[in-house]
């Protein structure tokens, strides 16, 4: 009913531009990331500023050996040994990218009522949940693989410069490549992202959401100090820690529910039976579910700050 | 068919009643213009009408149901909420892109046509720009989609008087016709009075006149009178009396024009001094 009664009015002057103009093309989804890209372009500053860092240290640590002596191969060295850098880099471009998500998520939703540009937002046809889903996007989805391509570029130019030091000065580059075993370096990685940044962090982004499209003031504030408040009522009130366990057990990675399992190699593995099969991972997805709905809601009655 | 059609409207934040019950119906291809002192609901009504907020009583906006059905409705309805919402980080080149990847009746080269005429270049971020310049390119971004409603909330607050002008042009020039519905509330009512087709006046929630600009001239008249008349014009009862310049003016809604003009000048009201009388009388009893 109510399309046919909208189409009447405008139909003698109006169709023909309408006929033309509705045929374009239109990707909510995708200008809603764009969008993202465009106001916060820390996200993707800070990871490459850490990587030039990172590189740069690591070209002036094999070439001239700043601290130590050069990169120096021989038989004894235990490939852990010679992956050292290359866990290391990883380490600190995941790092930073997990801090900037962290920043990201809280200021969100809050930083676009605080600006009033939600007045504009609004008033296009890009639905409150678009949005919100874009926005859950870039720490669950966005940011972990382009911290996985990020650090997988690093990890090959070390390589390729490593064996460059390494032929120069006439050493084994079959060995140096016998004991670094990129592939498996990031094929691990993938999968340490996979269901550590993306699943198994998923709830804490959608709070944080959550408090970015609740919060009148402070978001940073009421991201952090309520679960602690809990924390510390139930330690004085019933002696006991199991919220505090909790948000530990979510921050501190899938691994810590698996305490004695046998990790394989390091920081990025862990049995997937059993990572899948753990009522955390989906306690914790629900939650999340659950948290950008109640943020999809909120956004649609808040007004700017 | 009612572009807005409203019947019983109520918003209230807690014990504050910003909608007191509002019937309004407006019409397709009217430029109305809502007019009413600081709180008295104006921003509530629009936003209500824009599915900004949710409210009582029933109201629909092109046959839609503003809260409920907003995601649909915007597809038809465009709106300037303030000045400068436009995001301050947002490149002029950026924001068409933006507005054309969502909006799919948006007109990127009447975009850009429009903005040709202004001196605002496609690099400028939005902080770059002045008041004025944000607010003729939230012009040229809103000008260039196919909207069947505009709605816009102060839209020229604090700009100078040459922008104002300009705006109110371009809206008139390069966007309207008989398609479209334009409801617009700004406090310098002398400025638009010619561009309105209707006006609505609002007060404390409630809406006081709803009159199109032929009603206006039809219905209320000015009197402007010698000391001499002035008690046989009190005798026909005006609405309000005032003294401007050493003489007394006094206007009457439904009376007699040739009986007035026997009496001194008669002319029609501004929009502006009409609005004193019926909103500033409503607090001494007097009943539309």
């Amino acid at each position: 009913m109510n399309t046919s009664s909208n189409a009447m009015p405008d139909s003698p002057a109006g169709s023909h531009e309408v006929a033309v103009t509705a045929s374009a093309p239109t990707r909510p989804f995708f200008w809603s990331l764009q969008r993202e890209l465009w106001e916060n372009r820390y996200i993707y500053i800070a990871p490459f500023a850490v990587t030039a860092i990172l590189l740069l240290g690591f070209v002036l640590s094999a070439t001239v050996g700043i601290w130590q002596r050069p990169l120096h191969i021989d038989a004894t060295q235990s490939p852990e040994k010679l992956a050292d850098p290359f866990n290391l880099a990883a380490l600190f471009i995941m790092g930073v990218t997990f801090i900037v998500s962290l920043f990201y998520s809280i200021d969100c939703l809050y930083g676009e009522r605080r600006d009033r540009s939600i007045l504009f937002w609004k008033s296009l046809p890009v639905s409150d949940l678009t949005t919100v889903l874009s926005k859950a996007a870039i720490p669950t989805v966005i940011l972990p693989l382009f911290s996985y391509v990020l650090t997988v570029a690093v990890q090959c130019f070390m390589l390729l410069y490593s064996t460059l030091v390494v032929a120069a000065s006439g050493q084994s580059v079959a060995m140096l490549w016998s004991k670094v075993h990129l592939f498996q370096m990031s094929s691990g990685l993938l999968y340490h992202i996979v269901t550590g940044h993306i699943l198994w962090y998923a709830p804490m982004y959608a709070w944080f959401i959550l408090v970015s499209a609740w919060s009148r003031r402070a978001p940073f504030l009421w991201a952090f100090l309520p679960p602690i408040g809990i924390g510390i009522f139930e330690h004085f009130t019933f002696h006991t820690r199991h919220f505090l366990g909790l948000i530990h057990y979510r921050f501190s990675g899938p691994e810590s529910q698996l305490k004695g399992h046998e990790a394989m190699g390091g920081m990025f593995s862990i049995d997937a039976g059993a990572f899948f099969s753990a009522p955390g991972l989906w306690i914790g997805l629900v939650f999340a579910a659950l948290c950008l709905a109640a943020a999809v809601r909120l956004r649609r009655y808040r007004e700017p700050i | 068919m009612a572009c807005i059609e409203a019947h019983g409207l109520r918003k209230s934040y807690g014990k504050n009643v910003a909608l007191d019950g509002v019937d309004l119906r407006v019409d397709d291809g009217r430029i109305v213009g809502l007019i009413g002192p600081n709180g008295a609901g104006k921003t509530t009504a629009l936003n209500a009408m824009l599915g900004l907020t949710p409210f009582q009583g029933d109201l629909r906006v092109l046959g839609r149901n503003p809260w409920s059905e907003r995601d649909l409705l915007m597809l038809d309805v465009c709106f300037i909420a303030d000045v400068a919402v436009l995001p301050r980080w947002i490149r002029v080149s950026n924001a068409i892109d933006y507005v054309a990847g969502v909006h799919p009746r948006f007109d990127r080269a009447k975009a850009e046509r429009f903005l040709s005429k202004t001196s605002i270049r496609a690099a400028s971020k939005v902080r770059e720009l002045s008041k004025g310049m944000v607010a003729q390119l939230h012009l040229a971004l809103v000008m260039a989609i196919d909207a069947r409603l505009l709605v816009l909330d102060e839209p020229t607050l604090g700009l100078d008087i040459l922008y104002r002008k300009q705006f109110y042009d371009s809206l008139l020039n390069d966007y309207f016709d008989r398609n479209r519905t334009i409801v617009v509330t700004t406090h310098q009512v002398e400025e638009i009075q010619d561009v309105l087709s209707d006006i609505v006046f609002i007060d404390r929630g409630r809406i006081v006149l709803t009159a199109t600009m032929e009603e206006v001239e039809s219905r209320f008249a000015e009197l402007m009178v010698s000391p001499a008349n002035l008690e046989a014009a009190r005798a026909l009862k005006p609405m309000q009396e005032r003294q401007a310049l050493g003489r007394t003016i006094l206007l009457f809604d439904r009376t007699d024009r040739t009986r007035l003009a026997a009496l001194g000048d008669v002319r029609t009201p501004s929009i502006a001094d009409l609005f004193v009388a019926i909103v500033g009388n409503r607090s001494q009893g007097f009943v539309q």
